[in-house]
């Protein structure tokens, strides 16, 4: 089968996402490329641990001081659904459905923008009543790097799948495109397990002491 | 070729290089580009070792020393020994695997174009204000306190150029597993393709940890962040372990290859099969993975405790044994076998009892108790420039010997290389050799100086007539390419007459699309078996047919020069006000480049059977 080729339902195979070379080749090298991911994150997660409530004075917010379990809980629960949302995107890409493979998107991508616009309050919140910024202290370099890090790619997997949206509207499902919907709901999985362990890691573990 | 390829000239030759997503022209630039910067980092060795010389000397001030010691350490290993391995990775491998391109030729492109401008940018520090200064390893401690901007370059440059390995080794990573010739199971592929796997899935797992401590401390450099600034509550020691996780296993990134160099070497000029093929897999990807235990052993003086210490110790020691397995399979390859003394065979010669002593103090120095004796003394530096120079720079060498005329279709000259080889090794031995013993006698490694009579005299001046001897080496070679282009006599397509694996089944250089028909693999030394069946090639697995190959492009160089301005913005965006508006334009180029490329659907052209049939009949095969 020809990358090109005119799909129809009945044409359309078993697992889209792999079935010409090409495809294999970027399913394959995105999982790997996941694999380098995880050990950025864990560098991060490392660096954290290091430097929790490492801070020049008494006077500064410590872990404990400054999480909040109640919005934590609302970008967490936005996050983890968009994850569903995007599995509901990938099963109609697998049945060559595409209109609601772009309605599950879109509602993923809402959630993302969602969670997004949480961590930004967030964060403004920790600057301005607590003083605890980039510069105030290891402690606050560490925590908005990893967090930051994590929001980036948050932003980033919005933008692409929002792209790949846009550029496949009026063209339907191609075993040419579906491997990149595909990629980018797995590169969307993988932010949102990174956030689990930000959740237990910097968040319950912040709170707990 | 004949049908797609016409006459151009030197504008057209460097836009097709500009553009090229082939792996064999990306090959070349490597070769090139590895090759320079090898020589800027001889140049500053050669600078080194005249102001060691003689004792008190003031060829170079102090901060010059240390600003060369820095960039002689970073270029060696980032920007020459990295992209020439990638070199032969690249103009071999996929040969090796009877592949027609790279499973990403794009990414590849990309790749080096990010080494290269990163590269650049990293050399520029000494027209802009000075180089960086704080060492290879850029020890926190040292790189927050340094003025200036010289770590700001080391630090934006390496980011962009690690970035371009990374993309690099998932891309050859993805290419094993999936484009191997029918019939080349794992347990087939050749030694060099094995070793650039394992080297591969090293570079995926430990270059993120490079790239996390480079943004820590671009962080606390360039934005105010605190994580190395102790009285803000930082931690200089996080630095060390981020190096060093990234920094022990890229030390094997380099010699894995250089081991898979060597193995076909071996092979090839004992014509003989690889002893212990199997036993040489297993040790390989064993030293891969104990590759990542063991990066505690540079900070045993650190002040981890004696339990780290002692695990990392024993742990350091354990990779001893997989070494010395192929240190013995590679003996007995030769043993029983016809031995013909080519250039890469004395290479190969050479590499076994230098690389020995190397792993013999490496053993000395990973006793943990006994490194506070060795630790930041030129017995150090001994241990591994043995390692370094004697493994991975040999291998180099012997490579460029091997495979010169399978990437550029010419001969180096016999008599040349042997020269070449004498003097580099002779000039290796007596540079190095002697530093065991500076540093036993108490010389600390990184002084630009030390005072007479102290003994250091007489040795440091024999070192350093060492350096001048590999210094002719390198000339000679040099000479010898030169030379070779000029004549521009072809050769065949196995132009060593014993040449064992599949790269050596088709012209030198190959056609772009390497393979008319993919061949059919039935073993180990696929092409050695088909020879000793009396058949002249392989036998091709699939019928002639239409071959799919990918477009030319320039987004790649966009995307990694877009990076290159955005550096520059990053780097003085607290001196001038220009800096921020000339961040997001960089950014601008690289993302929208990205864009571009993402939007942009490229289905690659297709080759018809007709036009190789053509080659065929106009005698295109040698
Ligand atoms: C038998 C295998 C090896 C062992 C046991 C070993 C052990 C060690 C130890 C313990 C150190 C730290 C010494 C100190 O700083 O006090 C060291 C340093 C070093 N080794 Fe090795 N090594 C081995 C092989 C290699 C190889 C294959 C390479 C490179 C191709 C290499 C490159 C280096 C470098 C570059 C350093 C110095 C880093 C620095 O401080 O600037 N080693 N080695
Ligand atoms: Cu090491």
């Amino acid at each position: 089968m020809h990358a090109e080729e005119k799909m129809t339902y009945e044409k359309w195979p078993a697992a889209p996402e792999k079935t010409t070379l090409e495809a294999k080749n970027k399913f394959i090298g995105f999982w790997l490329f996941l694999g380098g991911e995880t050990t950025l994150f864990a560098s991060l997660f490392a660096t954290y641990l290091a430097l929790k409530d490492k801070v020049p004075s008494t006077e500064a917010a410590l872990a404990k001081d400054l999480f909040d379990l109640p919005l934590t809980f609302v970008a967490t629960m936005l996050l983890l659904t968009s994850s569903l949302t995007s599995v509901y995107a990938m099963y109609h890409m697998k049945n060559f459905a595409f209109k609601k493979m772009m309605v599950w998107l879109g509602l993923t991508v809402l959630l993302g923008f969602g969670f997004l616009g949480t961590e930004v309050y967030e964060f403004s919140h920790y600057v301005h009543t607590y003083k605890h910024t980039f510069t105030s202290s290891a402690f606050g370099s560490a925590f908005y790097t990893l967090v930051g890090f994590h929001g980036a790619h948050v932003a980033f997997g919005l933008c692409w799948i929002l792209s790949l949206m846009i550029r496949n509207s009026k063209r339907g499902l191609s075993l040419y495109n579906a491997p990149k919907f595909y990629v980018a709901s797995l590169y969307w999985h993988f932010i949102d397990v990174v956030w689990v362990f930000i959740f237990t890691v910097v968040y319950l573990m912040g709170m707990v002491g | 070729m004949s049908t797609i390829a016409q006459k151009k000239g030197f504008g057209g030759t460097l836009w097709d290089f500009l553009t090229t997503v082939d792996h064999k022209k990306i090959a070349i630039l490597y070769l090139i580009a590895g090759g320079f910067f090898f020589v800027v980092g001889g140049l500053e060795a050669v600078f080194i070792r005249i102001q060691l010389a003689v004792p008190n000397n003031d060829f170079v001030s102090a901060g010059a020393f240390n600003q060369i010691i820095t960039m002689h350490g970073t270029t060696m290993i980032f920007l020459a020994a990295m992209p020439l391995l990638f070199a032969f990775m690249n103009a071999v491998m996929p040969l090796q695997i009877g592949a027609r391109d790279v499973a990403f030729p794009f990414v590849n492109a990309l790749g080096f174009w990010l080494f290269f401008f990163g590269g650049i940018f990293l050399n520029l520090s000494w027209f802009l204000g000075g180089a960086p200064d704080a060492g290879w390893t850029s020890y926190a401690s040292l790189a927050i306190h340094s003025k200036g901007h010289g770590v700001d370059f080391y630090v934006l440059g390496l980011q962009i150029a690690g970035l371009g390995t990374l993309i690099g080794g998932i891309n050859f990573l993805v290419t094993i597993i999936n484009m191997r010739a029918p019939g080349m199971t794992y347990m087939r592929m050749p030694l060099f393709t094995w070793s650039t796997f394992v080297a591969s899935a090293m570079i995926l797992f430990a270059f993120p940890p490079l790239t996390v401590g480079l943004t820590l401390m671009m962080f606390d450099r360039l934005f105010g962040a605190n994580f190395f600034e102790v009285a803000m509550g930082g931690n200089t020691v996080i630095w060390e372990h981020l190096f060093w996780i990234f920094g022990h296993p890229e030390v094997y990134i380099l010699i894995l290859p250089a081991f898979g160099i060597f193995s076909e070497i071996f092979a090839i000029f004992s014509r003989k099969r690889l002893f212990g093929y199997s036993s040489m897999v297993f040790a390989t990807v064993l030293i891969g993975f104990l590759g990542f235990m063991v990066w505690a052993h540079h900070m045993f003086t650190t002040g981890l405790g004696p339990v780290a210490n002692a695990i990392f110790a024993v742990a350091t020691m354990a990779i001893g044994v997989p070494t010395g397995i192929k240190i013995f399979n590679w003996l007995f390859t030769m043993w029983g076998g016809s031995v013909k003394f080519t250039t890469p065979m004395y290479y190969a010669f050479g590499f076994i009892p230098s690389f020995v002593c190397g792993g013999v103090t490496g053993i000395m120095v990973a006793t943990a108790a006994a490194d506070y004796q060795y630790h930041d003394t030129y017995f150090v530096v001994a241990h591994f420039h043995y390692v370094i120079v004697g493994g991975v720079v040999l291998a180099i060498l012997a490579a460029t010997h091997l495979w010169w005329p399978k990437m550029f279709g010419t001969m180096l000259n016999e008599t040349l290389g042997k020269i070449t080889f004498w003097f580099f090794f002779i000039g290796f031995h007596l540079t190095f050799f002697i530093q065991h013993f500076l540093g036993l006698w108490g010389m600390p490694r990184r002084v630009f100086t030390y005072l007479p009579g102290q003994g250091f005299d007489a040795s440091n001046m024999v070192s350093s007539i060492g350096a001048a001897f590999m210094s002719i080496g390198v000339l000679v070679l040099l000479y010898n390419i030169i030379m070779t282009q000029v004549k521009n006599v072809k050769v065949g397509n196995d132009p060593w007459g014993d040449g064992r694996t599949l790269e050596w089944a088709i012209p030198s250089p190959p056609p772009f699309y390497n393979f008319k028909q993919l061949p059919l693999v039935r073993g180990l030394d696929a092409l050695w078996l088909e020879k000793m069946a009396g058949k002249k090639g392989m036998t091709p697995a699939e019928p002639l047919g239409d071959i799919h190959m990918p477009n030319a492009s320039f987004i790649p160089f966009m995307i990694s020069f877009g990076l290159f301005i955005a550096a520059f913005g990053a780097m003085y965006h607290k001196d001038y006000s220009w800096g921020l508006p000339v961040i997001i334009l960089g950014l601008l180029v690289t993302f929208g480049s990205m864009f571009l490329r993402s939007i942009k659907d490229d289905h690659g052209f297709h080759i018809h059977k007709e036009d190789l049939v053509d080659d065929t009949e106009k005698g295109a095969k040698a």
